[in-house]
């Protein structure tokens, strides 16, 4: 059934760009229609998601030969983490759309890139063998850039053309690691849990792992590989930068997590203190330089970059506690860096046309526009790691985690929770409560109210974010006995030793 | 003098026999019929006749069964040769297609009676082991070739083309009998799978190394490989639009057949070595420096380029240094991987060089001539986003699969596995370059307004099918490799060559 998630999405894709060019106001109901289905058969498969008691908790959902003599299969499995990330890609792709309802130009080719795009990632989440694996990953990279070219804003094409080289340098040091791998275990399959089987020599680890976990490390936004994040944020439409920050990154992060570690342990555990390091450079780095900006936009770009640091540092943790909350982490992320793009994006800068947040400092948008400050509001404690949001619960297990295996890192990135506070909430200030726009009387020009599709995904959103925050089990659940599958357990067992 | 079964080779040489027929008739038609009709009705009685000539003899093709070889390799028919066949008869026919939208002379018989007999030259080309009949077929094919560019009498790019096409493939023929001359001498044999007894016996023969150089510097041309890639730019640019997409096609699949079979046959057991800090001296490493350069110098050249047609010539250097792999990997799954690339690769560029004809038919291609396509004609603009992202390798086209299978053949070769991993690693890095020049021409075709208020193109309907068929056939064939592979790779694996 969860099959089903990538083949409505490509099935919509095509269906928008059949619709007769006299109904291009159509091509969002399909749209939306297509995402919500996905979405609802996401949430059904996690609900009804109960693998055998003491089998594999990997599920198999289609597994036939594709392409025989080089050992392809058409293997879709589904994990607990892999059903984890399937939400998130609905959730994402359901708000996307709703906060652009307002697409005019060419909506039918829009949505038609935006579905491919989504169909994608379900693809890449969702497969088990390698080669279908890095065939989906690149059919989530193409559409990006042309979201971007075309309906971007402040240099687009520039931002589209960083990102999609970026993006294909790093799946080219995917696939050279993955040919490698393949190659060496001797050529007969690329499933994963085959691959994983055959025992690397050490040398061999010690070179795949760092080209492999930095190509997947690119698109989730590693130190120093992360520039095109900010300005591909920036330069993407509303939809386009939460789904970027909201699934394109994680993709990143999944495939190493998915892909690169257990397949290279020995490779992870020599590695594992300076990509730690590099995490953590990013949580600093993305938090300070966040701070300083004056573009609302990139403040919310770096952000993101702070906010995947502490995915990777979870990932180095290699212990259970630090792996589940990098999970969660980039579930929370996806939804709180989408619905903060939506409110910098949709609600503010689709009706004032700015982002520079002094010129904003004068306009007291909380008066005008209040339901964008209330969910900016909410979004940004949520982002802080407020306790009773998402946020919170994950960044509390890596640094949980962190702790265990590097104290230090885990108290410098403590402070990076810090440095998050403080451009969040300097953001807010200036952007909606600035204490001189709100003294003087006089009103500002009356602005287009919230409408009713963009109200409904900034409460998806935000309910998502509050639930997980409260009942965290509904995620950890999943999560906890996925990482005690045959491929997963190879990580987190590593640190008893 | 063994005497010859003519039935038996009328058998194996029926396809070329309804050529030779064909292009008689056109000729009739030509000059009995259609003098006193318009221009226009000439064209379409020509290519009417060329085009049902060509399905009689893919027909023919595909009749034939079993491994046959008349007068010990004089003439092959298997199915490899087959396949080969069915190709470049497919390209033909796309090519007669392409040229009723530009009906670049007065001269309609002669033009498509001058691509028959090209087509006759390569199908023998591919189907021969005697160094005589590979000669004579392969000068059928390049003085038929050299007309076909220089055809647009009017136009003095067309004659400068046909002018370097002509010197370069004088001089290069010139090489390469040169060199086919001395394995006569040196052997005393014709036939190519002979050849080896005489190297085994004297290896070390120093004429041996010139003969190689020669037929390595005249093939080289024919399939323009870096560093004898000079006349291709100009060719690709300045030919009628039919003959570009023809030389670029189905010369190469007949081109790069002969390369793999003299290499392959005629030098077995000199291979030598290209694997990383252990080369050994051989033809394996005169064909990794060819690809190196080719793959560097095509893809850099191509970045600056701002002519569409010149940019495909610079990313068919790069190509060929791609397709090279399959050849260094000297093994029957490289070969067979070699087979599928330039089948593929084939169609792919003449689907390109069909929307150039469509989009840019005046001769003017550079960049601004395709701005805003996309709204000029979505369905010419949809082929060409298949087509180009086919060339730059994304899945799920075939150009995708066609290079990941290359790369499996390289670094699994059985003479040197997991030694070429420094090739691969060149070409992936080098066709990361690519996308950005790829991507460039797709701006221009999606993100890029018209420059005035152009008139929307609807092509011919000629056109519109080939093109329709040229983008499902690259993805299909990207979806369902095994259609061409499967069967290659095991009748290779069993019968060598």
């Amino acid at each position: 059934m969860l099959a089903w998630t990538i083949y409505l999405s490509f099935l919509g894709a095509a269906a928008v760009l059949l619709l007769p060019s006299q109904q291009e106001r159509r091509a969002k109901v399909v749209a939306l229609a297509m995402a919500l289905a996905t979405f609802v058969l996401g949430v059904i498969a996690a609900a009804r998601f109960a693998p055998p008691r003491d089998g594999s908790p990997i599920v198999d959902i289609v597994r036939v030969p594709w392409v025989a003599s080089l050992g392809i299969d058409y293997h879709l499995a589904a994990d607990g983490i892999s059903l984890v990330m399937v939400l998130l890609t609905g959730l994402a792709a359901v708000a996307g759309i709703l906060f652009s309802w307002n697409i005019e130009e060419r909506p039918r080719e829009f949505f038609a890139f935006y579905l491919v795009l989504i169909g994608g990632v379900y693809g890449v989440f969702l497969s088990f063998d390698l080669f279908l694996f890095f065939v989906f990953y690149e059919i989530a990279i193409v559409p990006k850039y042309f979201l971007i070219a075309i309906w971007g804003s402040t240099r687009r094409t520039y931002g589209a053309m960083k990102l999609a080289l970026y993006s294909f340098v790093g799946s080219a040091m995917v696939l050279l690691g993955i040919l490698a791998a393949y190659g060496v275990a001797g050529g007969s399959s690329f499933n994963l849990l085959d691959l994983a089987q055959h025992a690397f020599t050490r040398e061999f680890q010690q070179w795949v792992f760092p080209l492999v976990f930095v190509g997947f490390g690119i698109l989730a936004g590693l130190w120093p590989f992360h520039t095109w994040a900010p300005t591909g944020h920036v330069a993407a439409p509303t939809a386009g930068s939460m789904l970027l920050a909201g699934v394109v990154m994680k993709l990143g992060a999944y495939g190493a997590l998915r892909v690169a570690m257990p397949l290279f342990p020995m490779g992870v555990a020599a590695w594992q203190d300076f990509f730690a390091a590099l995490g953590l450079i990013g949580i600093l780095y993305g938090a300070m330089v966040a701070l300083v900006q004056k573009d609302f936009k990139f403040v919310i770009g770096y952000s993101s970059v702070s906010h995947m640091g502490f995915v990777l540092l979870g990932l180095m943790t290699l212990n259970g506690v630090g792996l589940c909350g990098a999970v969660v982490q980039m579930f929370s992320h996806g939804v709180i860096a989408g619905l903060l793009f939506a409110v910098v994006g949709r609600m503010v800068y689709d009706r004032v046309h700015e982002r520079d947040l002094d010129v904003l400092e004068g306009q007291g948008l909380a008066r005008s526009i209040p339901f964008a400050a209330a969910t900016f509001l909410v979004a940004g404690v949520a982002s802080m790691g407020l306790p009773g949001f998402s946020g919170f619960v994950a960044e509390l297990q890596i640094l949980v985690g962190a702790w265990r295996s590097f104290p230090t890192f885990a108290v410098l990135a403590g402070a990076g929770i810090v440095l998050g506070a403080a451009y969040i909430l300097r953001a807010l200030q200036k952007a909606f409560y600035s204490d001189h726009a709100m003294g003087s009387s006089e009103p500002g020009p009356p602005l287009p109210a919230i409408s009713l599709p963009e109200r409904a995904a900034a409460i998806l959103l935000m309910a998502t974010s509050l639930v997980i925050g409260l009942y965290p089990k509904l995620l950890i659940d999943l999560i906890l006995p996925a990482l005690q599958s045959d491929l997963m357990r190879v990580l987190s067992r590593r640190s008893l030793l | 003098m063994i005497g010859i079964d003519y039935f038996q080779m009328m058998q194996s040489l029926w396809p070329e026999i309804a050529l030779v027929i064909t292009a008689a008739a056109v000729l009739g038609f030509d000059q009995f019929c259609a003098r006193g009709l318009p221009l226009e009705s000439r064209w379409r009685g020509g290519v009417l006749i060329a085009g049902i000539g060509m399905l009689a003899a893919m027909t023919l093709v595909v009749l034939q069964k079993g491994a046959v070889e008349i007068q010990d390799g004089m003439l092959i028919s298997n199915p490899v040769v087959r396949l080969l066949k069915l190709a470049i008869l497919a390209m033909a026919f796309f090519c007669a297609c392409l040229s009723l939208q530009n009906r670049e002379s007065r001269h309609a018989g002669e033009y498509v009676i001058l691509l028959l007999l090209a087509t006759l030259g390569l199908l023998i080309l591919v189907s021969s082991d005697h160094l005589l009949m590979i000669f004579i077929a392969m000068e059928l094919a390049s003085l038929s070739f050299y007309v076909l560019a220089g055809f647009q009498l009017e136009n003095r790019s067309s004659a400068e083309a046909a002018l370097k096409y002509f010197l370069f493939g004088g001089v290069s023929s010139a090489f390469l009998l040169f060199g086919l001359s001395l394995l006569y001498g040196l052997s005393g044999e014709l036939l190519l799978h002979k050849m080896t007894m005489a190297w085994r016996a004297n290896p070390q023969e120093p004429l041996l190394v010139l003969a190689l150089v020669m037929v390595v510097i005249g093939l080289g041309f024919k399939i323009a490989a870096a560093p004898f890639h000079g006349w291709a730019p100009d060719v690709y640019q300045g030919a009628p639009i039919p003959t570009a997409a023809f030389v670029a096609s189905a010369s190469k699949v007949g081109g790069f057949l002969v390369l793999a079979r003299v290499m392959w046959s005629g030098f077995s057991g000199l291979e030598g070595s290209a694997a990383w800090q252990a080369w050994a001296p051989g033809w394996v490493p005169l064909l990794a420096v060819l690809a190196v350069v080719s793959m560097v110098w095509g893809n850099l050249a191509a970045l600056s380029q701002t002519s569409v047609r010149r940019l495909l010539a610079y990313s068919a250097i790069a190509h060929s240094g791609y397709m090279l792999l399959g050849l260094i990997a000297a093994d029957p799954r490289g070969i067979s991987a070699l087979v599928y690339y330039v089948i593929t690769y084939g169609l792919t560029t003449l689907g390109a060089f069909g929307v150039v004809a469509v989009a840019a038919p005046s001769g003017n291609d550079h960049w601004d001539a395709f701005a805003g396509l996309a709204r000029r004609s979505p369905g010419l603009s949809f082929c060409m986003l298949v087509f180009i992202l086919s060339l730059a390798g994304i899945p799920p086209l075939a150009g995708f699969f066609g290079k990941v299978y290359l790369f499996v053949g390289a670094l699994n070769s059985q003479t040197s596995p997991h030694a070429l991993l420094w090739l691969v690693a060149v070409a992936l890095g080098t066709s990361v370059v690519s996308f950005y020049y790829y991507l460039q021409l797709l701006k221009q075709i999606y993100v890029t307004p018209p420059s005035e208020n152009l008139p929307a193109i609807c092509p011919q309907f000629s056109v519109q099918f080939v093109l329709g068929i040229l983008a499902v056939f690259v993805f299909v064939l990207g979806l369902f490799p095994e259609v061409i592979m499967a069967k290659t790779e095991i009748f290779l694996m069993e019968a060598g060559w």
